[in-house]
């Protein structure tokens, strides 16, 4: 029998869910320990080798849930590894959540769950436990996944706000804007056409160059919702640093700037999904470091942008493209298409 | 960035800054301080966005005028929209610009957009788009000045044209002239000249203005000035000249877009749709003949005849001090709440609720914080 | 309320509708607000209308006077 669309009882845990998992989910994911179908997966890696270890969790959301340059499934794979390893960490295992919405169509759910199979092999990452769960229509946008990140922590010098001090170097990994102008062309009725693809990029090898200058990286944090604005914001926020960049540093395409400029956008609030900030000490170490990203396809217009000052605590400063001087606050609310 | 604004060296930091040496120039030797009010909302947002304030010497003050059609929405037309989505009467097509403002009872349209009973759009022409796609009434938000209204006009007379049925558009229209002419009369004002709205220019012209400018007793230069960093720059630059003359004229620095007789083709839209009337602006009152209405004739469209709204609440939240701020009288560092209770996450009024109302753009560009 | 972006017409479809680019972004904007609208015009583009054709004579004779500007401060330095 032939199933197009999922049902109610395919969360329900009986004869239906089996039939889900095990000829629908597993034939993609191909994975050892998923073929074991019990309620928890023992890690013996750690216990084994005495690294520390990092955890993170992140829900995927994304409306629509495919649009130009990727999908849901990559985003929950490649999102939360990154967390990881802007965190210090090479990702290895991911448990993932779904919530699919009754009528999501078969085809679509195995066009995802393809793109995680995919994404979790170019990570090398392997999902080690999961569960599914199906809500009635109109109770979920199609599909929600929650991936949760075990991580081995490799940069033993501490991430964090904390180190931070007036002198270091700003660094953006690479050109921002795309993953929120994919996802919000792929949404709108507009009659703008662009070829803009989303960024959405397994990041952990960009972050283990870096993890070479050590003890001269400081901080490093991917700009995912609220872009490049809401990490600057994050990291003076509280701190009597101030941050201090130059807007024509910023690494950003003629595209993202005319579709911003069209739209009312400000490219600096938009999100990222293969976007980081670096802040590194010390001028030939930022160099250096822009160096190693832009060695890397990833990292291809990696910029120093600005420097960590003490001139107006807790804020961070613009220095705009014709000479003036404003404050660039916290993004607020949501990114609209505006007329004024 | 982009080839025109290189070759016409609009952003140019050269330029700017030899604009800024003529500036302080000028304002220095005219001494005392000076008041220059940007009247459109776009001005406000754009002047901040370059960081203009930092390039101008301290007597000249920038104060931002009623050219933002959010912050000049009465409260009672966000209540009606909700009205209608609350009792699933129509699916309400929006610009961005309204989506978070809140009505008298705290909420905005921006709770209904999950179940898509409200949407926003950039353009009027996705409302034909739309039009195939929904099967609901569709009642379209037209908000906006002169720049906007025409655009707005040309999709509705396609819909009366081509028969389009159960499409609305509930109006919200104003006009500047008229804004100007209330600023101008009102004996406290100090406004010492305007930065003339460079895009509602393009539709209205040159004359408009000079009919209120330059025979009114009070006697203020009025510049149209464009949205780049060197066009402001000049907009401000040949406002504080005709101040250091003493003299009151409109000027156009923004000849390459806004011609003297501006754009008829989309005034004879509008006026084909729409007739001028009376108009509630929040703040400032009911202002004669400052805003346009759709035609009786035309009234298959009138969202306000289709759907009988009830309940007009246009009382002001206590202590808000918005309308006060759109007349360029005080600033918003002057009210009680900005700042405390009244911040972007929480508006009070709708200053600070629109991106680009004063107060919204003091607190999140900081004017006096730097 | 003016929020608008100057783009260049690359392809007329009809009386009312244009293409029209600005980077390697384009979009189809209506024209019907304009009078004769030819190809490499630069238009203003304001909610998916063109409302105005970019004098670029003006925008010429602007440059011309930032560079007297810029003379005249030489010589007042």
């Amino acid at each position: 029998m032939k199933i197009k669309n999922i049902k109610l009882e395919h969360g329900s845990g009986g004869a239906l869910s089996r039939q889900l998992t095990e000829e629908i989910i597993y034939p993609i994911l191909k994975n050892d320990s998923y073929r074991e179908l019990s309620d928890a997966t023992i890690i013996d890696y750690f216990v084994k080798s005495k690294k520390q270890l990092a955890f993170t969790t992140d829900t995927y959301t994304v409306d629509p849930p495919a649009f130009p340059g990727g999908d849901i499934g990559k985003l929950a794979i490649y999102g939360t590894c990154n967390d990881l390893a802007v965190s210090g960490a090479k990702p290895l295992f991911l448990s993932m959540g779904m919530v699919l919405e009754e009528g999501l169509s078969i085809e679509k759910l195995q066009s995802i769950l393809l793109s995680i199979q995919e994404a979790s092999t170019h990570a090398g990452i392997r999902i080690i436990t999961g569960d599914t769960k199906v809500v009635p229509k109109g109770k979920g946008g199609e599909i929600y996944i929650n991936t949760s990140g075990i991580g081995e922590v490799v940069f033993s010098h501490g991430i964090s706000p904390s180190r931070i001090k007036p002198g270091d170097y700003i660094i953006i990994s690479n050109s921002i804007g795309s993953h929120g102008i994919a996802v919000l062309s792929a949404r709108e009725s507009l009659s703008i056409s662009s070829k803009i693809q989303s960024d959405v990029a397994f990041l952990y090898p960009l972050c283990e160059k870096l993890f070479t200058l050590q003890e001269n990286l400081k901080f490093l944090r991917d700009a995912t919702r609220g872009g490049i604005s809401a990490v600057l914001n994050e990291i003076v926020s509280g701190n009597n640093f101030s941050i201090e960049i130059d807007e024509e540093e910023i690494p950003i395409s003629d595209d993202i700037l005319s579709i911003s400029n069209i739209l009312g956008l400000n490219p600096l609030e938009i999100a990222n999904e293969g976007v980081f900030v670096a802040v590194v000490s010390k001028e030939n170490k930022a160099k250096e470091a822009v160096n190693l990203l832009k060695d890397h396809p990833l990292g291809k217009n990696a910029a120093i942008v600005g420097r960590v000052t003490e001139n107006y605590p807790g804020k961070v400063i613009l220095n705009t493209n014709s000479g003036g001087k404003r404050i660039l606050d916290f993004p607020r609310g949501l990114l609209l298409p505006r007329i004024c | 960035m982009f080839n025109i604004l290189k070759e016409y060296k609009l952003e140019d930091k050269s330029t700017v800054g030899n604009l800024q040496k003529e500036i302080e120039r000028i304002a220095h030797k005219i001494g005392r301080e000076i008041k220059i009010m940007e009247v459109c909302g776009t001005h406000t947002v754009s002047i901040r966005k370059f960081g203009i304030h930092s390039l101008l010497p301290k007597n000249v003050r920038l104060i931002s005028g009623p050219g933002c059609p959010v912050c000049v929405t009465p409260t009672s037309y966000i209540d009606h929209a909700l009205q209608l989505v609350k009792n699933k009467r129509a699916v309400i097509l929006t610009f961005g610009d309204m989506l978070k403002v809140p009505g008298s009872s705290g909420e905005s349209l921006s709770a209904y957009m999950g179940n898509e009973l409200v949407r926003v759009i950039y353009s009027p022409l996705e409302i034909l788009k739309l039009r195939r796609e929904i099967s609901q009434p569709i009642v379209f938000l037209g908000i906006g000045f002169e720049t906007t209204i025409p655009t707005i006009a040309s999709v509705f007379k396609q819909v009366i044209e081509t028969d389009i049925n159960n499409t609305f558009l509930y109006t919200s229209f104003k006009t500047v002239p008229p804004a100007l002419e209330v600023l101008l009369a009102d004996p406290s004002n100090q406004i010492d000249g305007f930065l003339l709205p460079g895009h509602v220019s393009v539709i209205l012209g040159e004359e408009p203005y000079r009919e209120i400018l330059e025979k009114s007793n009070k006697g203020v230069p009025g510049v149209i000035t464009g949205f780049e960093p060197v066009d402001i720059m000049l907009g401000i630059y040949l406002t504080l000249k005709q101040i250091q003359n003493n003299e009151h004229r409109v000027e156009n620095a923004y000849p390459r877009a806004v011609k003297p007789s501006g754009n008829s083709k989309a005034r004879k839209i509008m006026d084909f749709l729409l007739k001028s009337a009376d108009e509630l602006w929040r703040g400032l009152g009911n202002l004669p003949k400052s805003g346009l209405k759709i035609r009786e004739e035309y009234k298959s469209i009138d969202a306000t005849i289709h759907f009988e709204f009830t309940d007009e609440y246009n009382h002001e939240p206590k202590g808000c001090l918005c309308a006060a701020v759109i007349q360029g009288k005080n600033i918003p560092t002057d009210c009680p709440h900005f700042g405390k209770s009244c911040l972007p996450e929480t508006p009070i009024g709708p200053c600070m609720v629109s991106s680009e109302g004063a107060c919204a753009a003091y607190y999140r560009y900081g004017v006096d914080r730097l | 309320m003016c929020l608008a972006t100057p783009m260049e017409i690359i392809k007329i479809l009809n009386n009312e509708r244009a293409i029209v680019k600005q980077a390697n972004i384009e979009a189809e904007v209506d024209i019907s607000l304009l009078e004769d609208v030819k190809i490499g015009d630069y238009v203003i583009v304001h909610a998916g209308f063109a409302i105005e054709i970019l004098d670029l004579k003006e925008a010429e004779e602007r440059l011309k006077l930032f560079s007297k500007l810029a003379e005249v401060k030489e010589t007042l330095d």
